[in-house]
C-alpha cells in the first residue's frame, strides 16, 4: 500500500514523488490534498496537495519542501517504500468553469497545487495567464510545465537570478491595470505571498482565490485546528476549503496560527539539519 | 474520594469477606445495606499527574464479591429498567457474589458487546444506579450497587485469565455489510452482522481504530490495551478494517454498493465540527477545541514528548471551558501536561454539570480548580496574537425554564479577568459533515444529524445510522444501543433477501 514509485529531487529542498494510491488516484479532483505520515505511531499528520494523478498507472503525485522533521523523513523514503499512512481526497475540489482570462499566480512550492489547477482552467477554455515566482533561481520549479499550459508566462525571482526581478505582485499589478481587467486571479503559495496578492487585487475588485495550507490533524472536520477566519465567519479549512475568498481571508491571523508551535519546530529543524549535515560528511 | 491506600482497601476486604461468606445466601435486606460500600482503589492524584496510568484501579476479587452481596436481587427490577441495553443486571451481580465470574460475564454478553469499556465510562448514576433500591434505602445514589464496577470488573477478570471467549460466526453468507466508522455504534454493528456469516468490512478515517474512544477518551479513563483487545476479537470473528479510508472522499458512500458489492451500510462516523461560543479571540493562537487538544495528546502520541512529532501548546495556566465529560478529560490531561493552574469554567453550578461524578471527583483530587456560574466574554491576545487572559462574567440561578431546570442569568457588570494562556473548549460538537456534504439524498435535520426510522433507518434504502451522528454528541452506551438495533435490521434485511434467492432458485 501506498509505495512510492518514483521520486525526484525538483530543487535543493523539494522533492517530488509518484506514489501508488489506485483509489485516491480515480476520486481525486484538481485543488484537493492528502494527509500523510511517515510514522503511524509517533509521526505527524501533513497535509500536501495533489499535484498530478495518473488513474492507469493508479497513482498520485505529490511535491513537497523540507521544512521540519517529517518532511525531512519523507525525503529520505525511496522508491519501493511504503507510506504507513496516506489519506484523501481531502478537501472541496476547485471549481472550474470558463471564466474567461484567468491569471495563476504560484509561489515556490505554491506553483505545485496551482499546475493542476491552471491545467484545468485551460482544459475550460480560460486565456491562461501565468506568474511564477521564488525568492531564488534554484527554488523555481515546474517552470516547463506550467510554460506548456500558459498563453502568458511570467517568471520572476526576488533576487533576479532568474527572469524579471521583482516580487510577483509587480507583474500581477500591471495586468490588473489592463484593459479589461482579467475576469479572476488564483494565487498559491506561502500566505504572506497570497495576502499581498489579494491587497494588489482588491482595489480592482478583480476576484481573487487563494488555498490555505493551515495545520491540520484528522483533515475530516474534528477538530477545528485548521480553523480560519473568512470574512465574518469562521470555516474550517478541511472541509469548508481549501480554497476561499483571498479578500475576506484574515491573513495575520492565519499567519499566527500556522506559527502556533514554531518554537517547538525550530528546535526539530535544527535535528533535521545537523542530521543532514552528518550525512554529507559522511558521504564526503 | 478517598485516603485510603489502594493496599489498605484490599486487607480490609480480605478480612471482612470471611464473614459475610459463610451467610452469603442468609442474609436479611437490612443486612445487606449494612455490608460497606467498596471503595475504587486508585492511583495516588500526586502521582498519577504526572502519568497517563489508568487512575481507578479496579476492585480485588473479594471487594467485587462484597459489593455484589449488597445487591437485594429486587423483584421490581429499576436497575434493568434504567439500563440502556438492559443488562440482566441481578443475575450477573448474583454470580459475583457466588464467586461464578465466567458466568456473571455470559450474563453480561447476552446485552453488552463492550463491558470493559462501559463499565469505566457509563454515567451509572444517571442509568441503573439511579434508582437501586440499595441507594433509595440508604438515601444516597452514591450507595448504589457499584453496578459498573462490578461490571469492569467481570470484564477485566475475563481478560486477566484470557478466558475471552470468540463469539460463534455463521458459516458464510456471502453478503457484505460496509460499516463506516470505527467506535462504539460502528464495532457493535460489525460483530453482530460478522456472527450472522455476513463479511463485514469496517472503514475508518483515522490511521487508529476506537473511534473517540481511542482520539478523545484519554488512557487514564480507558486505556488503549481495552479497546486494542476488542478491536483483536473482531478481527479474529474475521471483520475487515480498512484504515486511512474516507468514506465520501476516498469513496462516495452509495459506490460502496454501486460499484464495490456492499449489501447494506451503516453510517457510525461519530460528531464532528466542534463547536466554539462565537466570542471576540477564539482564533487566537492557544484556543483548541477539546477535540484538537485531545486528539492531539492521545492518538498523536504528544503527551510522550520526544518522541511524538505532533506538537502540542506549552501551556501554564489553562481555562476550560464546558462542564461535561469531554471538559474533565481536556482539564485533567492539561494537568498531566504541565499546566500549573487549570481552571474549568462552567455556567451553571456542579449539580448541573453532565461529567460523571467520579470523574469531577477525580479531577479535584488533581488539583483542578472549578468555577461555577461564570462564562467566558472574550479571550484576549497579546501583539503576537496569542492568548494572555480570558474576560469572563458570573452568573446567578434564576426562574426555572421549561425543563425546570433553573436558567443561569448573567449579573450584569460582573466582568473580571482569569489570566490564563490557553483555553480549551468543551461546550459539545455539531454533526460531522463529510457524508451529508457527498451524499446529498441523505437526509439530515438542520444540525446535519441523520435522520433514521425506528430501525435505524435512513431515507436511502440499504443505508442505516447510529451513534453520534444520529443522537448529537451521546454517550458510549446509547451508541452501542443503536448500533445493535440497526444490526439487527440489516441482519433480517440480509436474511429475508437470502431467503428470497433461495426461493427463487429452488
Ligand atoms: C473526550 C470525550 C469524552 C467522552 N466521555 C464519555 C464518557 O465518559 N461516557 C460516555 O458514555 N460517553 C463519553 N463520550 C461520548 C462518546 O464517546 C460518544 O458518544 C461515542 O463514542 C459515540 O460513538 P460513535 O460510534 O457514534 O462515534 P465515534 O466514537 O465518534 O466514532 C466515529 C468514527 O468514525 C470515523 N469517521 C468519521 N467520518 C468518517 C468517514 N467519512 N469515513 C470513515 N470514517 C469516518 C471517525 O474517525 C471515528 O473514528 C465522550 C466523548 C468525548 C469526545
Ligand atoms: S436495583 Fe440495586 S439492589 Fe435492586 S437488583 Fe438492581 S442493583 Fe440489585
Ligand atoms: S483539520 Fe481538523 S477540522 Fe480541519
Amino acid at each position: 500500500m501506498n509505495k512510492i514509485l518514483f521520486k525526484l529531487q525538483l530543487s535543493k529542498d523539494v522533492y517530488l514523488m509518484r506514489i501508488e494510491a489506485p483509489l485516491i488516484a480515480e476520486e481525486r479532483a484538481a485543488g484537493q490534498f492528502i494527509i500523510l505520515q511517515v510514522d503511524d505511531e509517533y509521526g505527524e499528520r501533513i497535509p500536501l496537495t495533489i499535484a498530478d494523478a495518473d488513474v492507469t498507472e493508479g497513482s498520485i503525485t505529490i511535491i513537497f519542501q523540507v521544512v521540519g522533521k517529517s518532511t525531512f523523513q519523507l525525503s529520505r523514503m525511496n522508491v519501493g517504500n511504503e507510506i504507513p499512512t496516506l489519506v484523501g481526497p481531502l478537501g472541496k475540489p476547485t471549481h472550474i468553469e470558463k471564466f474567461g482570462t484567468v491569471v495563476c499566480v504560484g509561489g515556490g512550492i505554491g506553483v505545485a497545487p496551482l499546475h493542476p489547477i491552471a491545467q484545468a482552467l485551460k482544459n475550460a477554455g480560460n486565456h491562461v495567464i501565468t506568474i511564477i515566482g521564488a525568492r531564488t533561481k534554484d527554488l523555481i520549479i515546474l517552470e516547463n510545465e506550467m510554460k506548456a499550459i500558459a498563453d502568458e508566462f511570467i517568471l520572476c525571482t526576488d533576487d533576479g537570478s532568474y527572469g524579471r526581478k521583482s516580487l510577483v505582485t509587480e507583474p500581477l499589478k500591471e495586468i490588473c491595470e489592463r484593459n479589461p481587467k482579467p475576469n479572476m486571479v488564483i494565487a498559491i503559495g506561502p500566505p504572506i505571498m497570497m495576502k499581498f496578492c489579494a491587497e494588489t487585487t482588491r482595489p480592482y475588485e478583480v476576484f481573487t482565490q487563494v488555498s490555505l495550507n493551515t495545520i491540520m490533524v484528522d483533515g475530516t472536520g474534528m477538530c477545528g485546528g485548521c480553523r480560519v477566519n473568512v470574512g465574518k465567519e469562521v470555516k474550517f479549512v478541511c472541509v469548508d476549503g481549501p480554497e476561499f475568498d483571498g479578500h475576506k481571508v484574515d491573513f495575520d491571523n492565519m499567519i499566527a496560527r500556522l506559527n502556533s508551535y514554531k518554537e517547538f519546530e525550530k528546535e526539530m529543524h535544527n535535528c533535521y539539519l545537523e542530521k543532514e549535515i552528518q550525512e554529507k560528511e559522511a558521504a564526503r | 474520594m478517598t485516603s485510603k491506600s489502594p493496599e489498605q482497601i484490599s486487607e480490609e476486604a480480605k478480612l471482612l469477606i470471611v464473614d459475610y461468606l459463610n451467610k452469603i445466601d442468609d442474609m436479611k435486606p437490612k443486612e445487606r445495606t449494612q455490608i460497606p460500600v467498596q471503595e475504587m482503589p486508585a492511583q495516588d492524584p500526586r502521582q498519577r499527574i504526572k502519568n497517563l496510568d489508568e487512575v481507578a484501579l479496579g476492585y480485588t476479587i473479594e471487594q467485587a464479591r462484597i459489593e455484589a452481596m449488597r445487591c437485594l436481587q429486587c423483584v421490581k427490577q429499576t436497575c434493568v429498567d434504567d439500563c440502556p441495553v438492559k443488562i440482566d443486571i441481578p443475575r450477573f451481580i448474583d454470580h459475583i457474589a457466588h464467586g461464578q465470574m465466567k458466568e456473571a460475564s455470559d450474563v453480561i454478553k447476552e446485552a453488552s458487546l463492550l463491558p470493559a469499556i462501559c463499565g469505566r465510562v457509563c454515567p451509572q448514576e444517571t442509568q441503573c444506579q439511579l434508582n437501586c433500591a440499595v441507594g433509595k434505602a440508604l438515601k444516597d445514589v452514591d450507595k448504589s450497587v457499584a453496578i459498573g464496577r462490578l461490571e469492569r470488573f467481570v470484564a477485566d477478570w475475563e481478560r486477566a485469565t484470557g478466558k475471552v471467549s470468540i463469539p460463534e460466526v455463521k458459516p458464510e453468507t456471502g453478503k457484505k455489510v460496509a460499516v463506516v466508522g470505527s467506535g462504539p455504534a460502528g464495532l457493535v454493528v460489525a460483530a453482530d452482522c460478522r456472527r450472522q456469516g455476513h463479511h463485514v468490512t469496517v472503514f475508518e478515517a483515522f490511521h487508529k481504530l476506537g473511534g473517540v474512544l481511542r482520539y478523545g477518551i484519554p488512557e487514564f479513563r480507558l486505556p488503549n490495551e481495552i479497546i486494542d483487545k476488542e478491536i483483536e476479537t473482531l478481527k479474529l470473528m474475521g471483520v475487515e478494517f480498512k484504515t486511512n479510508f474516507v468514506v465520501g472522499r476516498t469513496r462516495k458512500l452509495t459506490d460502496l454498493m454501486d460499484k464495490d458489492g456492499y449489501n447494506a451500510i451503516f453510517v457510525g462516523t461519530g460528531a464532528g465540527l466542534p463547536m466554539f461560543m462565537g466570542i471576540e479571540g477564539e482564533n487566537l493562537v492557544g484556543v483548541f477545541s477539546a477535540n484538537e487538544y485531545l486528539t492531539r495528546a492521545n492518538l498523536m502520541r504528544a503527551f510522550e514528548k520526544g518522541k511524538a512529532d505532533t506538537p502540542i501548546y506549552p501551556s501554564k495556566n489553562v481555562a476550560v471551558l464546558g462542564g461535561g465529560n469531554v471538559a474533565m478529560d481536556a482539564a485533567r490531561m492539561a494537568k498531566r501536561l504541565g499546566a500549573e493552574k487549570v481552571y474549568v469554567v462552567y455556567r451553571r453550578t456542579e449539580v448541573e454539570m453532565p461529567a460523571r461524578k467520579e470523574e469531577v471527583a477525580h479531577a479535584k483530587e488533581e488539583g483542578i480548580e472549578f468555577y461555577f456560574l461564570q462564562n467566558a466574554k472574550k479571550i484576549i491576545g497579546d501583539e503576537k496574537g496569542r492568548v494572555k487572559a480570558m474576560e469572563c462574567l458570573r452568573y446567578e440561578l434564576g426562574e426555572p425554564d421549561a425543563s425546570g431546570r433553573r436558567r443561569p442569568v448573567v449579573i450584569p457588570n460582573s466582568e473580571f479577568i482569569l489570566n490564563v494562556d490557553t483555553v480549551i473548549v468543551a461546550i459539545g460538537n455539531g454533526s460531522n459533515p463529510l457524508i451529508s456534504q457527498t451524499t446529498p439524498q441523505l437526509n439530515v435535520n438542520r444540525w446535519g444529524n441523520i435522520i433514521v426510522d425506528e430501525t435505524q433507518k435512513t431515507s436511502v434504502d440499504r443505508i442505516f445510522a447510529g451513534g453520534d451522528i444520529v443522537l448529537g454528541a451521546a454517550t458510549v452506551i446509547l451508541a452501542m444501543g443503536e448500533g445493535r438495533r440497526a444490526a439487527a435490521a440489516i441482519n433480517k434485511m440480509l436474511a429475508e433477501e437470502i431467503e428470497k434467492e433461495k426461493a427463487a432458485v429452488n
